[in-house]
């Protein structure tokens, strides 16, 4: 390889380094360094005459490469790669050596130690980039496609936001309607929004928008590819109604003789096996459940068939495979709820319930039509129990963190319950309030002082029947007395989980989750709604436990992070990848087994290795896994390595 | 009578590029201090690091060798810190054969936003390091 022509540029930034660094020192030290065409110092190189005596240096002295030895490479490696490239060196070749956070900042005041490590410093990254190869930036094609995984609150938001900046969407939901857990709820704290006036609106957006294709009733089978260019199968399940010939009247529904628990309605409604989810489903077709149908247990009911004028029903129908091509992919698989069964000491009761099962007793479309009935005689409850944490905080029975949302729906639950039955009493058990958003804390306060909903703080420790009562036991830690309540409807704030199928989906698209299922995030402070698989986003409580405006907003915002990429015409990917000698390669496949993104292949003809370089991150594991250095890590191969330690092992302080 | 020279070790570090590196760009952003002993070594991940380049370092010299990564589960890479993990764990089985105490090969879980964490474990290796004395090997090739 012929020798480059390198060209150091140390930095005083100021004093920053040139307090503690003897700048002119260094360049003594280096100017006669193998390799070395050119070295001078400057008081801040990244100023414009800086710059202009780096460009000026290149010219003159006929550089083809430089190393700038200044501030981390985060700051101004973009900056003097520019610079590079604009002088007609390859960006490759500008490498930083950072001799300000790593060497003059840490060792004030001890100027001869820092010198002798500063010089040891750029004269390893003169080592590396003696060997350092021209690259250039892969350029790879962009599908300006979405596909979004899981229609609630949080898939929606992202579809319509990205639907109507111009994008096709993919939305695939795995139950018959879209609409998520938001539409089983009766009304939003805080504004008391009615739920079906909020929703709705934003279901049949979805299902008339002319950028989005709908699958519900589907799940993703597979997908490859990556950021750009993903290929994605969906799996339509079979509704065992003909669509084209369905014209929605119903008879169906009525004449289907199966009585099963509704889930939209948490059980305590009824639908048959053939069915529609609730009033307002959208796409408004029925499905038969084959879980629950005679027809598919074996019986010869075809009681809906008989009843449909129109032949729709087809009992032969089978699930369809769809293939479509995307550039991004959002998921925002949503939550479930902890199970109220979840702690042996609550009774397993039909008065003791879930938040959402007494979301759907206050709905107007619920199975009480709206009106506070217990699940067990119908009859109003006058003393009902609330209880928050259950699960939540309690790494004994269910998970160690905080479900975030309780506090303030069980404050809705007890307003909206006063406001049904005001001559009833309202118990809330806490441990402590989290009301920690705009106007949340004065909700809460506004229970206590003015709705006089007794808040009580402490745990239950049992619920059990007596009689037509349920006895709740608990303690209040504020007066340290125990207490006894005599309950008629007893409400548990169960914690926030994440969609069980979420992890298997995780595993398919490669992405990562959490001790407890919930997607993991590229950084949870600076990059909160993108994956560490680039062109993968996530929104809503796929993530974590969250309300609806911050979910609106995390929809929001991987929406626009999508819409940013899409901003390009094509994307660049960085060259410094692994690739695969050929001739050396003797296709063991551990390189393949080890590389976390999928992005090696066997060829199977030739039986070596194969790098797909838009997949590959750069990490460099399979170079260290290889057992023949068959795969190298560009601009960090062995070699270098080996040299960069050298010198770093060199001198001795 | 001339004060003997304090031993100064030379520890080799090879530092993630996404965690353990940007720790470092804070230690120094905060003005942390901690002992010039430490070469740093820029990797992209610490699953990059060949346990070979662990060997080169201590066969050239280096009293101590230290790799420092993303904490476990937060891999930029997924899963790179595991791969390193269980690299360093052989490397050092195999490095009481040869000699060597595995005492001085450290690897470490540090944070980008662990600064302090940084600053604190490279004066603590230092000091270990310090301790356990020149590496054996370079006696012997000073020889």
């Amino acid at each position: 390889m012929k020798e480059k022509r390198i060209g150091v540029f140390v930095c005083h930034c100021g004093l920053n380094i040139a307090g503690t660094v003897d700048v002119e020192q260094v360049v003594e030290q280096i100017k006669d360094y193998p390799g070395v065409a050119h070295a001078e110092h400057y008081i801040y190189m990244c100023s414009d005459p800086g710059q202009e005596l780096v460009r000026k240096a290149i010219k003159e002295k006929g550089l083809d490469g430089i190393i700038m030895s200044n501030c981390s490479p985060s700051l101004h490696q973009a900056t003097f790669r520019k610079l590079a490239a604009s002088e007609g060196v390859n960006p490759y070749f500008c490498e930083i050596a950072n001799i300000r956070e790593q060497c003059s900042w840490p060792h004030a005041g001890d100027k001869e130690t820092a010198t002798r490590k500063a010089v040891a410093i750029i004269k390893a990254i003169i080592e590396k980039l003696r060997r350092n190869i021209s690259l250039t930036p892969l350029v790879v094609p962009l599908t300006k496609r979405v596909l979004v995984i899981g229609a609630g609150v949080a898939g929606m938001q992202a579809a319509l936001d990205i639907a109507d900046s111009g994008y096709e969407v993919v939305l695939v939901e795995q139950s018959p309607s879209i609409g998520g857990h938001t539409a089983q709820l009766s009304e939003t704290f805080l504004t008391g929004d009615v739920i079906p006036g909020l929703v709705s609106p934003m279901m049949s957006k979805i299902a008339s928008h002319p950028n989005i294709s709908l699958y519900a009733y589907s799940e993703l089978e597979d997908v490859s590819g990556y950021v750009g260019n993903f290929q994605v199968s969906i799996r339509r399940k079979a509704t065992s109604v003909d669509e084209s010939k369905c014209n929605y009247c119903g008879l169906c529904l009525e004449s289907c003789p199966v009585k099963t628990a509704s889930e939209f309605d948490r059980e305590l409604a009824q639908r048959g096996a053939i069915y529609i989810p609730f009033l307002e489903a959208l796409p408004q077709r029925p499905v038969i459940d084959r879980e629950t149908c005679r027809h598919f247990g074996g019986d010869k009911c075809q009681a809906c068939q008989e009843a449909c004028p129109q032949n729709a029903i087809d009992f032969k129908q089978e699930d369809t495979i769809v293939e479509e091509e995307v550039g991004a992919i959002i998921v925002a698989t949503g939550y479930e709820l902890f199970p109220c069964t979840g702690i042996a000491e609550y009774a397993s009761d039909p008065d003791v319930i879930d938040g959402l099962q007494f979301e759907r007793l206050l709905s107007p479309s619920g199975p009480t039509s709206g009106e506070v009935r217990k699940p067990s005689d119908g009859k109003i409850p006058e003393q009902v129990v609330f209880l928050q944490c259950v699960g939540s905080r309690d790494p004994e029975h269910g998970v160690s963190y905080c479900s975030r949302v309780c506090c303030m729906y069980v404050a809705k639950h007890a307003l909206l319950y006063k406001q049904a039955v005001p001559e009833g009493q309202a118990y809330v058990f806490y441990m402590d309030i989290r009301s920690d958003a705009k106007g949340y804390e004065e909700y809460v306060k506004k229970m206590v002082d003015e709705e006089r909903v007794l808040y009580l703080r402490g745990r239950v420790s049992r619920i059990f029947r007596d009689g037509d009562k349920l006895k709740v036991w608990g303690s209040d830690t504020l007066t340290g007395k125990s207490i006894e309540i005599a309950a008629d409807l007893v409400v548990l704030a169960t914690a926030m989980v994440p969609n069980p199928g979420a992890k298997e989906l995780a595993r398919k698209l490669n992405i990562i989750v959490d001790q407890y299922g919930f997607i993991t995030e590229a950084h949870i402070k600076l990059r909160p709604v993108e994956t560490l698989t680039a062109g993968i986003y996530l929104a809503g409580t796929a993530q974590w436990p969250r309300d609806l405006p911050d979910t609106i907003a995390s929809a929001s915002g991987a929406a626009s992070k999508i819409l940013s990429l899409f901003s390009r015409r094509e994307l660049l990917h960085e060259p410094t990848v692994a690739v695969v000698d050929p001739e050396v390669c003797r296709g063991c496949g551990q390189c393949v087994a080890i590389c976390a993104f999928k992005a090696i292949e066997l060829d199977p003809v030739k039986k070596v290795a194969w790098v797909n370089e838009a997949i590959c991150d750069g990490c460099g594991a399979c170079a260290v896994t290889c057992p023949s250095g068959a795969m190298q890590h560009r601009n960090w191969t062995a070699r270098q390595f080996f040299e960069v330690i050298d010198i770093a092992t060199a001198e001795y302080v | 009578m001339a004060e003997e020279k304090e031993f100064q070790p030379v520890i080799v570090g090879f530092f993630c590029n996404w965690c353990t590196a940007t720790a470092a760009d804070l230690a120094g952003t905060l003005r942390m201090q901690y002992p010039a002993n430490i070469r740093p070594i820029r990797t992209m991940c610490s699953g990059s690091v060949d346990p070979v380049y662990v060997l080169r370092a201590l066969l050239g010299g280096a009293d101590g060798v230290i790799v420092g990564g993303c904490t476990p589960g937060d891999c930029h890479y997924v899963s790179g810190n595991y791969k390193a993990r269980r690299r360093m764990a052989i490397l050092k089985t195999m490095l009481k054969t040869l000699g060597i105490e595995d005492d001085r090969v450290w690897i470490r879980w540090i944070s980008a936003a662990e600064g302090a964490k940084f600053a604190r474990t490279m004066r603590e290796v230092t000091e270990s390091i310090k301790k356990l004395g020149p590496n054996p090997l370079r006696e012997d090739w000073s020889i």
